[in-house]
């Protein structure tokens, strides 16, 4: 990569006052890097490629957690039992993706550059409302790739450092494939398994939820999407692989270590030996066994 | 530069320059980048706590600079555009400050030659190492001159007072405490022998520490610089 071809000047583009924006800078000087523009598809042409599956957000009292599950298919096929598509989008927010597996981890480093090129241009963070409408126009742009079938579906979520209310700073956006963003309140899932994910979810959350309740709800969650979507992982004992769990609270993101997303898994499988369909909710409001 | 009346050698029309430009850079205040045990210290006397002089270009990657701000902020933002387009075309540990400063030292050089005047800015690209052994600084001046120095690096006003002063005081290996004391003290000593005071919210410090994960910039805040300096 020669960026001094014009007689020892970098072109114009590196120079530009005001910009602050990576996904922008590529646009006016790399096009051909930007995801989504490389490709120049036939309509009506679909293609077949890995899809990631089930992600899962939570809220509780310090936060957030994004968990996913650890499957990417190819129709019937599995294409990767482990891979991952839960990360670290910057210091305060975390990002799940589910979709075309390629296009989506690129768009993903894609949005993680850009919080970093902002933050390093400008010297400060973007607000997480910021952050949130950014990826909304990353997702806009692969709009063209959505319809040949290769669309991206991603759940942001983060800790909001400017809320008032330090219980509610943990917030989850939800996208459609236009770029469409969408504030979710206590709980979300996207992906082949959501519809189950958030039923799970809608029985068991609870507004006091601490961290570790949260991240055992993700995880009973992706159980019950792997238990009724051939899409969606469940946990692998046997190759001890285990669904990504990660957490953004006031202290930053932090992603849960292996042997402690495995305790937590065997947990709910061992519960599931005697309940397969997972902990009870009360049916009578203020009645009946709590959990 | 086109001179009508009679004929001006080549080497007075660079002199010129290269005194233009010194003296713009002797004006600001001074910027100290050394090595220390975990890494790289940065300190500069900035009494803005927005306008910095010091910043982080990528992972392993800190970037200070004295002279004219417009200048070198605007060669600061071009090289995180290349790190940022470097690390995303190719991968994170393909961005060296090898690359950074060469590109620099040629854009610096290309202005001093070509532009009606020269860039008033001397900067240093620091890249920290696995190891002490693998930390790099980078000086670059106004003609586009590179160096690779060992140890520390001092620009701007009284460059070379600060640097004979620190000659005695660095080593390898120094606590980070000690360094900034060493750094400070370097500073505030003055050939009168009444010492100047700076305290810690007219300093802007920061390290590329290697002891961090992935990005080791970080800015101390004054507290945490006073604390170093007591």
């Amino acid at each position: 990569m020669d960026l001094l071809a014009d007689g020892g000047k970098l072109p114009v583009a590196f120079f530009a006052a005001g910009s602050s924006s990576f996904a922008d800078f590529l646009a006016s000087h790399r096009p051909d890097l930007l995801p989504g523009r490389r490709l120049d598809l036939q309509p009506g042409v679909t293609i077949d490629a890995p899809h990631g599956t089930t992600i899962v957000a939570v809220t509780h009292t310090r936060g957030v957690i994004v968990a996913g599950d650890r499957r990417a298919t190819m129709g019937n096929v599995i294409a990767q039992r482990d891979i991952e598509k839960v990360f670290q989008a910057d210091e305060y927010s975390a990002v799940g993706i589910a979709g075309t597996a390629g296009i989506a981890v690129e768009l993903v480093r894609l949005f993680q550059v850009e919080l970093e090129h902002y933050e390093k241009i400008e010297g400060t963070t973007l607000s997480l409302d910021g952050k949130a409408n950014r990826l909304s126009l990353l997702i806009r742009n692969n709009l063209g790739m959505a319809m040949q079938g290769l669309a991206v579906v991603p759940l942001f979520a983060g800790y909001d450092l400017e809320a008032t209310d330090a219980s509610k700073a943990g917030r989850i956006f939800s996208y459609d494939v236009t770029g469409g963003r969408y504030e979710e309140h206590s709980f979300f899932s996207v992906g082949s398994g959501s519809v189950f994910a958030r039923g799970a979810l809608k029985k068991l959350y609870r507004d006091d939820f601490d961290e570790a309740d949260a991240a055992l709800a993700t995880i009973h969650a992706l159980y019950d999407a792997a238990d009724d979507d051939s899409a969606t992982g469940g946990p692998d004992l046997t190759r001890r692989i285990y669904p990504v769990v990660t957490s953004v609270t006031a202290d930053g993101f932090r992603k849960f270590a292996e042997d402690e997303v495995a305790t937590m898994t065997q947990r709910v499988v061992d519960e599931r030996m005697t309940s397969p369909g997972g902990p009870n909710a009360p049916l009578r409001a203020g009645g009946g066994a709590d959990r | 530069m086109s001179m009508p009346f009679g004929y001006v050698s080549p080497e007075q029309v660079m002199k010129d320059r290269a005194d233009y430009a010194r003296k713009g850079i002797a004006r600001g205040r001074a910027v100290l980048v050394m090595t220390y045990v975990d890494g790289i210290l940065f300190v500069a006397e900035n009494p803005s706590s927005a306008l910095h002089k010091v910043s982080e270009i990528y992972d392993r990657i800190g970037f200070a600079a004295v002279g004219k701000y417009n200048e070198f902020e605007n060669l600061r933002q071009a090289g995180v555009r290349m790190a940022d387009l470097r690390g995303y075309s190719y991968d994170r540990t393909d961005v060296t400050g090898r690359m950074l400063a060469n590109t620099y030292a040629q854009i610096l050089g290309t202005i001093f030659t070509t532009e009606s005047k020269p860039y008033e800015v001397e900067m240093t690209v620091a890249e920290v190492g696995e190891t002490a052994a693998g930390d790099q600084l980078y000086r670059l001046t106004y003609d586009g001159s590179v160096a690779d120095e060992q140890g520390f690096v001092v620009m701007g006003g009284n460059a070379d007072a600060i640097t004979a002063r620190l000659q005695d005081n660095h080593r390898e290996g120094l606590e980070l405490g000690e360094g900034l004391r060493a750094a400070v003290s370097a500073m505030t000593t003055t050939d009168s022998g009444e010492p100047r005071t700076l305290t810690a919210d007219a300093l802007e410090v920061a390290v590329l520490d290697r002891t961090r994960p992935r990005r080791k910039f970080r800015r101390l805040t004054d507290e945490q610089t006073e604390q170093l300096l007591a």
